[in-house]
């Protein structure tokens, strides 16, 4: 474990001299997403820290170490959130939200986790310290390299430390739900995604439409008027549950798919599917050939994740158009020379 | 040095137009002098060059076409949309052509259950939220040039807007990009969903200023339109307590959908201007915007009005109707016409610094104003820290534009002094491509041009812009400085 930045540029610049694979890895929560990827073990858990937080600025300044619940407890101290609301899936670190990208239910309203990056410090493949960004919401000096490394799963550089805009709690919380086919759930989502409420997620499962509402008390009271269904009580749990896949849904046996997909994209009949993000996200299992999933994801001009699979993990992302494939070799031979970071957990050739 | 200092062989004009014409339609290739002069400069006219050659193409195989035939001739490219932005960053390079996309003019599709649109990049920014407003949608970024600026050019930018603090930048606002690369290929950026696989390219493409790709098609989100907005006035006798009412609004757990400071020097000129009955006497203003369902903004509006009370405010006016708050805007919206009725010339700074500097900024705007001799007047997207000083000058004066080019470097190296950047939302194009020296240090410069020749890797598109040469950097005489320690203490410096 690296307590300091020197150390770990160090260890990456070794790795580099003798072209020696590395496996960034922060609580190794999500060590089953992506493809396999060998390689010696760099465990970012000992440069953690709250290096900067200043809940006026919107802003918190954080090494890659930190723990995410211990930075979600920080802030909830100062009545805020990282509203991208990522996933946990055990002890997770910061570090390893970010290099996933992974968001949770607030994702459709709120935003990614690529839109609350505002700067980052990273180590690239030749173990030089670079910083992009900075701590200011608007801030278009120089390449969006932050926002590059959200969602690059290691494979570009060593994410250090990262500034990112936080947000205020709501004020109030509230759940609807009600019963539905998926259709109507799908064709609801989609009427109330085109109106001004305060939705802050939806969710289809089961046959059950829930919508959570955040925002003053008032308005709450006037858009559960307006969507009408029944309050659900104690809603932490089944959102937190969605949030972090320990909802009944993901426990049944077959490989998790993740379809992101345009929002009124109609039922896809690919199986049994729960539905986020005002239709956008959708999971489903599957047992055996996957090739339609990603078929029918793709027709729909979006793409699909073997989110958690139970066999090989080959083809785990949709594959690139040649011409965007050539800029991502492009980049990574210009981030990572020698290929040390993550190899092949992206794509076999990055 | 010239501002653009990357330069080529002088291509063979001749074979260039001749290119063109195989390509393009006989108008749709300019080049007689005064057919060229129309695009000498965009939104910062102090700087001009006329191009060699300006086309227009109306089809992506033309851009495609184009593009090649540049490569292969070794002529550097310029995209221009509207022209209207105000770094200089489609001032055509005088061994180049232009690439003008106003061609590039119609909405392809627009729809409304899924709510995004599919723009040509020649669409003026406003006009998208008009096509969308019968169903209730509209296009968030709203940069005051809205009217007139093309989404191609707001995607090269990032252009933000006065709601930027709520609902963020053009990079949080539109899901997808068809763009060319200097070698003609199609890049598919990004998709119909909210996210596409692999690196985020749509990301880095957004703000990169024509030097990665020519955007060619837009996929924008849209939102739905608020039923009300309501905005408060608030006068404050120190700017200080204005800065500290911002940050109280957040603290109170507000993300209003606007906030705005000008100080006295521009209320008082907006106020003759508009006659919207501003506070004359106030050190600054500061406009504090709620929108949404009727619930959520009256609920809104006694909670920010709570907290601008307890802040100190001397003042305090609630917009009651539309008219009101229309008229509360207007010199705001006005500041920059206003200010050019008093002053021959004015500039426009872009500096954005944490909002608790703003009271350390404005004071040191304040001293360097008697340092060049020159006025300035200050407006403020208070809500995220981005500054625009106005400096007032006089172009046919000797040495006032050298003064105010120097007023407006030390704004901005202060900026990144206060931990701030030199651009918020105007981009660096050439006019700030020195101050780049000061906000990074070479390692990370260099890994831009690495960047860049990702994309592109003759370095034909909009060369000499954004990114400045190390060679720049090092003639410009000043040196990032990270931490008070030197990028290299063992090299040399001049």
């Amino acid at each position: 474990m690296a307590d300091d930045l020197k150390v770990l540029q160090e260890r990456v610049a070794e790795a580099a001299g003798r072209k020696q694979p590395l496996r960034i890895r922060g609580g190794g929560t999500k060590d089953f997403y992506g493809r396999t990827s060998a390689g010696d073990l760099l465990d970012t858990r000992g440069y953690s820290g709250i290096v900067d937080y200043e809940p006026t600025e919107l802003v918190v300044t954080v090494r890659c170490g930190t723990s995410l619940a211990e930075l979600e407890r920080v802030l909830a101290e100062r009545g805020q959130m990282l509203a991208f609301e990522p996933p946990h899936f055990g002890d997770a670190t910061i570090g390893g939200a970010i290099a996933t990208g992974l968001s949770g239910p607030r994702r459709a309203t709120s935003g990614a986790a690529r839109d609350f990056m505002l700067g980052v410090r990273v180590i690239d493949g030749r173990g030089q310290d670079l910083s992009f960004g900075g701590r200011v919401m608007k801030n278009v000096a120089g390449y969006d390299v932050s926002r590059l490394m959200v969602g690059s799963l290691g494979t570009l550089a060593l994410i250090s430390e990262m500034s990112l805009k936080v947000l205020p709690l709501p004020f109030a919380t509230l759940t609807l739900v009600r019963e539905a086919s998926e259709a109507d759930a799908i064709r609801m989502m989609n009427e109330w995604g085109g109106k001004p409420l305060p939705i802050s997620a939806t969710c289809f499962v089961d046959g059950k439409l829930f919508v959570r509402l955040s925002g003053a008390a008032p308005a709450l009271k006037a858009a559960q008027g307006q969507l009408g269904g029944e309050i659900l009580e104690n809603d932490s749990i089944l959102w937190q549950s969605i949030r972090e896949q320990a909802h009944a849904f993901f426990s049944k046996p077959g490989d998790l798919w993740r379809l992101s997909v345009p929002s009124a994209t109609p039922v896809l009949g690919l199986g049994p599917a729960l539905i986020e993000w005002g239709g956008a996200q959708r999971w489903v299992l599957t047992n055996g050939d996957g090739s339609k999933v990603r078929e029918a994801a793709v027709k729909a001009r979006g793409h699909a994740t073997v989110f958690r699979p139970r066999g090989t993990r080959e083809d785990v992302f949709t594959p690139l158009k040649p011409a965007i494939a050539k800029i991502h070799r492009n980049l990574k031979q210009q981030f990572d020379p020698h290929g040390i970071f993550n190899p092949g957990r992206m794509y076999a050739d990055l | 040095m010239d501002l653009i200092d990357v330069t080529f062989v002088q291509p063979d004009r001749e074979a260039l137009v001749r290119g063109l014409l195989a390509i393009l339609p006989r108008e749709a290739v300019l080049c007689e002098t005064e057919e060229l002069k129309p695009y000498e400069c965009d939104g910062l006219a102090v700087y001009r060059n006329v191009p060699l050659v300006v086309v227009l193409p109306s089809t992506e195989e033309q851009v495609s076409a184009i593009l090649k035939l540049c490569r292969g001739l070794n002529v550097p490219v310029v995209a221009r949309g509207a022209g209207t932005g105000l770094s200089g960053g489609a001032l055509p390079h005088h061994q180049g052509i232009v690439l003008s996309l106003a061609k590039f003019n119609r909405i392809l599709s627009i729809d409304p259950v899924a709510r995004t649109a599919r723009v040509q990049p020649g669409v003026r920014n406003l006009a998208i939220s008009e096509a969308t407003q019968p169903s209730g949608l509209y296009f968030a970024p709203d940069p005051s040039s809205q009217i007139a600026c093309t989404i191609g050019g707001n995607v090269a930018e990032n252009s933000g807007g006065v709601h930027c603090l709520k609902y963020g930048l053009t990079v949080h606002n539109i899901l997808a990009v068809r763009a060319y690369t200097i070698d003609g290929e199609l890049l598919e950026i990004g998709g119909g969903a909210l996210d596409a696989p692999g690196y985020d390219l749509l990301a880095l493409v957004t703000g990169s200023e024509g030097l990665l790709c020519v955007t060619t098609e837009v996929t924008v989100r849209l939102l739905p339109t608020p039923i009300k907005a309501r905005a408060i006035l608030a006068a404050f006798n120190q700017i200080e307590q204005a800065g500290q009412a911002v940050a109280d609004v957040i603290a109170a757990g507000i993300i209003p959908a606007g906030m705005e400071i000008m100080d006295k020097a521009v209320t008082r000129v907006v106020e003759d201007y508009v006659h919207a009955g501003y506070p004359l006497d106030a050190e600054a203003i500061l406009i504090v915007e709620s929108d949404g369902t009727d619930e959520e903004v009256e609920d809104e509006i006694a909670r920010i009005n709570a907290v601008l009370e307890r802040a100190g405010a001397s003042e305090l006016r609630v917009s009651r109707s539309e008219e009101e708050r229309y008229k509360f805007w207007s010199g705001r919206k006005a500041a920059f016409p206003a200010v050019g009725r008093i002053s021959a010339d004015y500039y426009c700074i872009d500096g954005t610094v944490p909002r608790k500097q703003l009271a350390t900024i404005l004071r040191g705007i304040g001293e360097m104003e008697k340092k060049y001799g020159l006025r300035c007047a200050n407006v403020f997207h208070a809500g995220d820290g981005n500054l625009h000083p106005l400096i007032m000058f006089d172009a046919s004066k000797p040495g006032e534009i050298e003064r105010t080019e120097a007023f407006a470097a030390e704004i901005l190296e202060l900026s990144v002094e206060l931990g701030g950047t030199i651009t918020g939302e105007h981009g660096v194009g050439v006019e700030k491509i020195n101050q780049m020296c000061v906000q990074f240090a070479e390692l990370e410069l260099q890994m831009f041009h690495a960047v860049k020749r990702a994309f592109d890797a003759p370095g034909l598109l909009n060369p000499g812009k954004a990114i400045p040469t190390l060679h720049r950097c090092a003639e410009y005489g000043r040196v990032h400085v990270r931490a008070g320690k030197m990028a290299h203490p063992e090299l040399p410096r001049f």
